[in-house]
């Protein structure tokens, strides 16, 4: 594996590449096509910080670790609870910012917080030909030119390498409380989900966990506020519960490790009841995101597209190795994308057949 | 400002480009009378204008897709429009261009409370997608001052924000899908009411692409549950520099105010003048608007006064009903018209982080004086967003020069600082030759690149976001 010790220097071993590139940050998804691994390990360290303008840019190889404890110091955090896949994906290495982003993954409080890319403020990358980009800032407001930042969330790495991001982050809530309703079916379940994410009341997590028939609500806010909240809560929607809930394991899809390929699905919540209908047999799930996003472990060599049939919506492959990872494009919008890849990586150096 | 020359062949070919919008169009309106072409000549920057060839505004994504392709086949530049509101001249036409408008586009096409989202043609106005929601106990986030008049379709083509974006971000945030038509006349859907992308997320490049990447049809919008309250409140100052700090430890505080407005004692006085809203007469004053809960929010504005006191306000006053908190935000809102009464502006965007805020505000004035001008301060605080109002005389020629200086030169300081050009209003033709400042030559190349992708002849918004000169071979190959 090939991780150089700053940004001058991976840009150059791009530029003199003769082969594909697998882009890696800690690698803690498991995931990236063939090619010589290329790490942005090395290239690591908060380069600013400052809590009064709620901003932080940091190398892409920070290891999340770091950045959550600096953050915790001053009492904020990422609002978005990147996850950490470890528990199923069985890799070893810690997650690194660079790989939150390039990801762009999300736990449970993207429902109301918004997804990683919407924390997004600036990158630093390396094209496929090996120069520097530089879009965005570190300004929580900018139009300035076309946002190629927010484009290289969710690129797993096929359009550059990261070396740095600069991002938003917000301060942490005061104090948190778990509300359970117990003895739902699926569809019930969305329904009370979407009254409770529909109010007012200030609800950062919403999950539906089968094998226990429990709906969990996460109240967050100042401390002095929550009763207040709890009670709003429970006129609107019924006798609810005080409940101990790991909202990280919710995040991490813990609950599945060891039970098959699991799948993400991100859907609109109502429906999700209508996709856990047509799961196939022996399928283990939950929710998250109110319905939204419908966590799946089934057998090796399962194709969950399948079970979304008409239904839209899309699935994608976090572990096992059957067939293509990520969900098919509608063909206009994969020729974009092709085309963008082509324009930024002309040589088909990072990731090929990433999106295969 | 250079604009490039119109083709005289397109030009020539005038009648026969109309006639043939009109056979594709089926009944919609194709507008190309010399004495009606006009009302398209400009958006808000009115400094600049140009008729265009040809006005088209279709009712469906079938009929933008049509015209998009005539003029694809005539090799015509075209020109995307929502409402015309644009500050930056992101509508301003060319002669040999057709402008695809949106104002017959306005129907809503789906309301979903359960899985929160709301389905728009993008024509439709910002304010009655709100308006069409609001009876359920939800709204539509971002909050442009135009959001009377302007489009979905405009907000999404400018990243548009609004004062409350420090809590619910801006249109890009609030953005699940688009139907877009590419310069050929393809339509793609991207995204839809789910929240992520299963891959390369290409929402994010379209918003925000100023009408050179397609126009945007229908979009599918985030919609939030209305808080069960909210309260402005106003803070006096005698100096930025207090008015700065207070803002600032505020946010590290951990309290997250959904607005914070600045306003500097140029700006106060033509808003007394003008709305007389009964605001003190100082030199910096904070409208801070909290939300939540009755308990809450006084918590929070017990907070915000304990830190605010810390900091020798003039003056602390807080919104007791309805009425009081109408007053607080009227000045504010009757900003942009208040100071149109007593010269002609300029409004620039810039952002800055919140830690250089006075530095940028010393710095902006001392710039002023040096010109001869006089700058007006009112902008979001919160989040960095400035909105220096350069006063000057339209009728000197000299006057509008140096006031476009003063400009370029307080913005080259906004990016000094480590901010941005432009913060929500966009680049447009307005700081098109600016860019440079901001990015290296990779940097706008990589840009370029994504247009390249999506319009490969370079013919939808012509001579708008990149300096001509870099965009110059692009264009020349169309």
């Amino acid at each position: 594996m090939i991780a150089p010790v700053d940004e001058g220097e991976l840009a150059v071993l791009v530029a003199g590449a003769d082969g594909p590139l697998r882009v890696r940050g800690g690698g803690s998804h498991g995931i990236g096509g063939p090619g010589e691994p290329i790490s942005t390990a090395r290239l690591s360290g908060i380069t600013l910080y400052e809590p009064g303008a709620l901003t932080m840019v940091a190398r892409a190889g920070t290891p999340l670790a770091e950045i959550e404890a600096a953050l915790a110091a001053e009492g904020q955090y990422l609002p978005w609870e990147p996850p950490d896949l470890r528990a199923l994906t069985g890799a070893t290495g810690a997650p690194t910012i660079g790989g939150v982003f390039a990801t762009n993954t999300s736990g449970p409080r993207r429902v109301v917080a918004g997804a990683a890319r919407d924390f997004l403020l600036g990158v630093r990358f390396i094209d496929g030909r090996g120069a520097v980009v530089r879009n965005g800032g570190r300004v929580m407001k900018n139009v300035t030119g076309v946002d190629l930042t927010r484009l290289m969330a969710g690129a797993y790495g096929t359009l550059g390498i990261l070396t740095e991001v600069s991002f938003k982050v917000l301060p942490r809530p005061e104090a948190a409380r778990t509300l359970a309703l117990r003895g739902l079916d699926a569809a019930q379940a969305v329904a009370v989900m979407a009254r409770a994410l529909g109010s007012p009341h200030g609800v950062t997590g919403a999950a539906f966990l089968p094998e226990r028939a429990e709906m969990l609500l996460r109240l967050e806010g100042p401390e002095a506020a929550l009763p207040a909240r709890v009670g709003k809560l429970a006129a609107l929607i019924g006798p609810l519960t005080e409940a101990a809930c790991d909202w990280a394991a919710i995040r991490d899809g813990r609950a599945l490790a060891g039970a098959g390929d699991v799948w993400r699905l991100s859907l609109t919540p109502i429906a999700s009841p209508a996709v856990v209908a047509r799961l196939p047999d022996g399928a283990r799930w939950f929710m998250d995101w109110g319905g939204g996003r419908l966590w799946v472990a089934a057998a090796p060599g399962s194709d969950l597209r399948a079970a979304l049939g008409p239904i839209p919506g899309h699935a994608t492959r976090i572990t096992g190795t059957g067939g293509t990872r990520f969900h098919p494009e509608p063909p206009g919008v994969a020729a974009l994308t092709h085309a963008l890849r082509e324009k930024f990586d002309p040589r088909g150096l990072f990731n090929p057949g990433m999106f295969d | 400002m250079d604009m490039p020359a119109p083709d005289p062949r397109i030009l020539a070919r005038k009648a026969h480009v109309a006639a043939r919008l009109r056979a594709a169009l089926d009944g919609a309106r194709v507008i190309d009378a010399p004495q009606d072409v006009i009302a398209y000549e400009c958006d808000a920057l009115s400094a600049y204008a140009c008729p265009p060839l040809a006005v088209v505004l279709p009712e469906t994504t079938a009929q933008v897709a049509a015209a998009m392709r005539v003029c694809h086949e005539e090799g015509v530049p075209v020109v995307p429009r929502g409402s015309g509101t644009s500050l930056v001249g992101g509508a301003l036409p060319t002669a040999d261009a057709v402008v695809i408008g949106l104002s017959a586009m306005t129907a809503v096409l789906e309301t979903d409370f359960d899985n929160r989202f709301i389905r728009v043609q993008a024509g439709r106005t910002n304010l009655s997608v709100t308006g069409a929601i609001e009876a359920q106990g939800f709204f539509y986030a971002p909050d442009p001052s135009s959001q009377l008049a302007c489009a979905i379709g405009g907000n999404i083509a400018m990243n548009s924000g609004g004062a409350h974006c420090l809590k619910y971000g801006v249109t890009v945030n609030n953005l699940l899908g688009v139907t877009l038509v590419l310069a050929d006349g393809t339509v793609v859907e991207i995204g839809g009411p789910w929240m992520d992308a299963p891959g390369i997320d290409l929402l994010p490049v379209i918003c925000g692409s100023e009408g050179q990447f397609g126009i945007v049809t229908e979009a599918v919008l985030r919609i939030v549950p209305r808080p069960e309250g909210a309260r402005p409140v106003l803070v006096a100052f005698d100096s930025a520099e207090a008015a700065g700090a207070t803002v600032s430890a505020i946010i590290r505080a951990g309290l997250l105010p959904v607005a914070v407005e600045y306003m500097d004692r140029p700006c106060i006085r033509a808003c007394e003048a003008h709305a007389r809203a009964g605001y003190p007469d100082c030199e910096a004053m904070l409208i801070i608007e909290v939300e939540g809960a009755e308990p809450e929010i006084a918590a929070q504005i017990a907070a915000i006064r304990a830190i605010a006191a810390r900091h020798a306000p003039l003056e602390f006053r807080e919104a007791r009903d309805a009425d009081e908190a109408a007053r607080i935000w009227l000045g504010r809102k009757a900003a942009f018209g208040a100071m149109g009464r007593i010269a002609d502006y300029i409004c620039l965007d810039g952002v800055i982080p919140v830690s250089a805020l006075p530095q940028v505000l010393a710095r902006t004035a001392q710039l002023a004086a040096e010109y001869g001008l006089e700058v007006a301060n009112v902008f979001h605080a919160g989040d960095g967003n400035l909105h220096p109002l350069i006063l000057f005389n339209a009728n000197d020629p000299d006057d509008l020069h140096r006031a476009e200086a003063l400009g370029a030169d307080i913005l080259r300081l906004c990016v000094e600082a480590g901010g941005c050009l432009t913060g929500e209003h966009g680049v447009g033709v307005e700081k098109r030759d600016l860019m440079e400042v901001q990015f290296a030559p990779a940097d706008l190349e990589a840009q370029m690149r994504v247009k390249d992708v999506f319009d490969p002849h370079w013919r939808l918004n012509p001579a708008k976001v990149f300096p001509l000169h870099l965009s110059a071979a692009r264009r020349g190959a169309a």
